[in-house]
């Protein structure tokens, strides 16, 4: 466990010399308990003393990172075991897998995937992270063959070398300097070797253990004694994989790893899991995916990458990896839903995005092109936002002056949510020459509501 | 460095629920530990998928899932020998659609009658649903309650507003009965209690802690989910160890995401594919956070959804 600020006082040089910035050293101790603030802060502090703190305060799942520049990804950092705790940190990295047995133009379509996968949702930029070259060949010249494919093709995106041939890794992995890429393959057999290549090369090093099927938990002292003797080679960057493939298996695996990590703060199974989830069907391939996002993979490996999947699993990475105190907002803006023209509907609503959400996609079915004015309230909801003040008639009436929707609509009539009926009134005294409608209270009522107006 | 895995220690349990009558009967929940958490406790019934249907036509439903139901689904005595004899379908979930008023606002005695024809054809248990219109459902579900008498059915929702009259009628006629409250834990504990203040036994109660779609809120019924089992089994809060259910087909096939086709959104890939995935991985979400029971409408996103469940109960 990370040690009380007490503790980590008891360690310090208790000068209270403040060039920490702290008046004293049981206020640094106590910032530095709260993660506030690094040791490194403290320039009396002996090397040995250093190191200590440093490891009992690091979260206990070792932060990464994998791959460099604008498409690096973070691995790691998390600190719960449920997301109603806290927030899930570090959304899990999904990775195409290719095989190095592909003909080149395979290899440069699923490039080519890969690069074109994003997607924006909700104003957040999503997309397949990385790539997973897998030496199914087992051939070295195929492997680095298909490595330059990569570095030429697509220089930025972080690599997943597979193979447990430490000659072949060094080679493919050479070709992408200082890029920060995986190496995933060291075992109790090649792990000396594989450790020497990723530390001359500062890769990540991948282990992983047998992957029989239906194997008991065995596996995970075996991974723990394996990240152990890679540590004391000096390699502390790795990626774990209990070698778990059936649901069941990685359910109680990455279950197992996290409650170490987190309740016991077991350090040699600290480090992010790496999952393989590949499937002959596509669909089982992501509802496997979906287990590795809702429990505890770091990087899950796809055998295939169809837009249908992608946005899916993107949406559920998102949905889960969300702050559960913070709400998760919309723009404020004016909203088109179809082709709205200058006679088309106005509502009004907040900007929480599940409001936003509902009520847009109950206008959608209803088929009554309109325009939606969403109004920042700070991501709460429409009664909330009225009983905080964020949702008034001043305000509301100001919003409407500002959005340019006069320039837009040839009437001047505003639907608002039926739970705020109360503002009518104040709306129109503050709104000038407009009309205010009362909408249904929830959204479900849309539909007919936007029926019987047209009737 | 030796690993001991931790193991967890659970001081409450889910009830389990049965059924159905004679032969066909089917039982949930019942479980010690976390969902599919074989690993360290009792885990006695897999999670079970009911196959919806409803007393009107699928019009509302999006072309891709009207589809496989097209031959069947003017009727909903075909259409539920459909799902039993051909899709295997373990339950049959019957939406009274037709009795909401924006609908074709039918009487209680039509859904009544409709309620007999189908638990006559069929030997698999059936969920009896009203419209989810609060006033109108307190009416039909004791008709269709009444109607199902002493077919161990599961009648729902009762809600905060109707609640009384449905919970009696449940009570009255041998049924188990779904408590629907909005997406939080104090409210869903409050209904239980109400509920079992009127003399329900709780081990007849289904949580629906109301479901979202992927993309629509999922995290938030994936929490709550989530903080109503833990309050079950590890604070042993008898209150809220009933089993839960996912509405999933209603929620997901009502999202752009299941609509929106490909001509129009390009980048989102096949209509046909993303619906049925939107509807499986809102599904397996949900088992993940603690559901017992699904009701859902698409053959292959049952089927999927089905083997990966194979996959944590077998071996």
């Amino acid at each position: 466990m990370a040690l009380t600020g007490v503790e980590i006082f008891k360690l310090l040089p208790k000068t209270n010399c403040k060039k920490c910035g702290y008046p004293t050293c049981l206020a640094f101790a106590m910032k530095l308990a709260q993660g506030q603030v690094t040791i490194d802060s403290c320039p009396d502090i002996p090397e040995d003393i250093k190191q200590k703190l440093a490891e009992t305060s690091a979260p206990p799942v070792k932060p990464i990172v994998f791959g460099v520049g604008d498409r690096a990804v973070k691995l790691g950092e998390e600190t719960v075991l449920f997301r109603h705790e806290k927030k899930f940190v570090n959304p899990c990295v999904f990775a195409l897998e290719i095989k190095d047995t592909l003909a080149e133009s395979d290899i440069q379509r699923r490039i080519e995937e890969v690069l074109n996968s994003e997607i924006e949702r909700v104003g957040q930029k999503l997309r397949i992270d990385g790539i997973a070259l897998t030496n199914d060949s087992h051939d070295g010249g195929r492997f680095d063959a298909a490595a330059k494919i990569i570095a030429a093709k697509a220089p930025y995106v972080p690599v997943i070398f597979c193979t447990d041939n430490p000659v072949n890794a060094e080679t493919a992995v050479k070709l992408f300097p200082d890029k920060r890429p995986i190496i995933y393959g060291a075992n109790s057999e090649n792990y000396e070797s594989m450790a020497n290549t990723a530390k001359t090369c500062k890769a990540i090093l991948g282990v992983a253990v047998s992957s029989d099927f239906g194997r008991s938990s065995g596996g995970l002292d075996e991974l723990a004694t394996l990240t152990e003797k890679i540590k004391a080679l000096g390699v502390t960057d790795i990626v774990i994989d209990s070698g778990a493939k059936k649901a069941k298996d990685i359910l109680r695996d990455n279950t197992f790893i996290r409650r170490a990590a987190v309740k016991k703060n077991f350090k040699p199974l600290g480090y992010p899991v790496i999952t393989f989830a590949q499937r002959e069907d596509s669909l089982i391939e992501a509802l496997i995916t979906a287990l590795g996002v809702a429990k505890y993979s770091s990087i899950i490996v796809l055998s295939s990458i169809e837009k249908w999947k992608n946005l899916a699993l993107f949406t559920l990475r998102q949905n889960l990896y969300t702050d559960p105190q913070v709400p998760m907002q919309v723009k404020q803006n004016i909203y088109k839903i179809g082709e709205p023209t200058s006679d088309s509907p106005l509502f009004i609503t907040t900007n929480f995005s599940l409001t936003y959400f509902i009520v847009s996609g109950e206008i959608e079915n209803s088929k009554v092109p309109s325009y939606i004015a969403v109004m920042d309230c700070e991501g709460l909801s429409v009664l909330t936002a009225w009983a905080a003040g964020k949702f008034t008639a001043a305000k509301i009436a100001h919003f409407i002056k500002e959005s340019g929707i006069e320039n837009e609509v040839k009437h001047r009539e505003i639907i608002i949510p039926g739970y705020v009926a109360i503002l009518s009134g104040a709306i129109e005294e503050k709104l000038e020459g407009w009309k205010v409608t009362v909408g249904p209270r929830e959204a479900n009522g849309i539909p007919a509501f936007l029926r019987s107006r047209a009737a | 460095m030796a690993f001991t895995p931790s193991k967890e220690t659970y001081t409450g349990k889910v009830n389990s629920v049965t059924i159905g009558i004679d032969e066909s009967t089917v039982t949930f929940g019942g479980e010690h530990v976390l969902p599919f958490h074989t690993f360290e406790g009792v885990v006695p019934h897999r999670p079970v998928i009911a196959y919806e249907i409803q007393d009107v036509p699928p019009d509302d439903w999006p072309e891709n899932v009207q589809k496989p139901f097209e031959t069947v689904s003017h009727d909903p005595v075909t259409w539920a020998k459909f799902c039993q004899d051909v899709l295997k379908a373990k339950i049959i979930a019957l939406r009274l659609k037709g009795t909401h008023p924006d609908s074709k606002n039918r009487l209680p005695e039509d859904a009544a009658k409709t309620v007999k024809e189908v638990l006559s054809a069929i030997n698999v248990p059936v969920i009896i649903l009203g419209s989810n219109h609060t006033e109108k459902d307190a009416s039909v579900l004791v008709a269709a309650a009444e109607a199902a008498k002493n077919k161990n059915c599961i009648i729902g929702k009762a809600q905060e507003a109707n609640y009384k009259t449905i919970a009696a009628a449940a009570m009255a006629n041998n049924h188990k009965l779904i408590a629907m409250s909005e997406l939080d834990v104090n409210l869903c504990k409050q209904l239980n209690i109400l509920i079992t203040q009127l003399g329900f036994d709780r081990e007849k109660l289904i949580i629906d802690p109301m479901c979202s779609a992927l993309g629509y809120g999922l995290e938030y019924t994936y929490s709550v989910m989530e903080r109503i089992r833990f309050a079950a089994l590890m604070q042993n809060d008898l209150s809220m160890q009933a089993p839960m259910v996912g509405d999933i087909g209603l929620y997901v096939w009502k999202v752009k995401e299941t609509q929106a086709s490909e001509t129009d959104i390009p980048q989102w890939g096949s209509i046909e594919e993303r619906g049925i995935t939107w509807e499986a991985v809102t599904a397996i979400a949900l088992l993940f956070a603690g559901a017992e029971l699904l009701i859902m409408r698409h053959p292959r996103a049952v089927d999927a959804v089905e083997k990966v469940i194979d996959e944590f109960v077998e071996g």
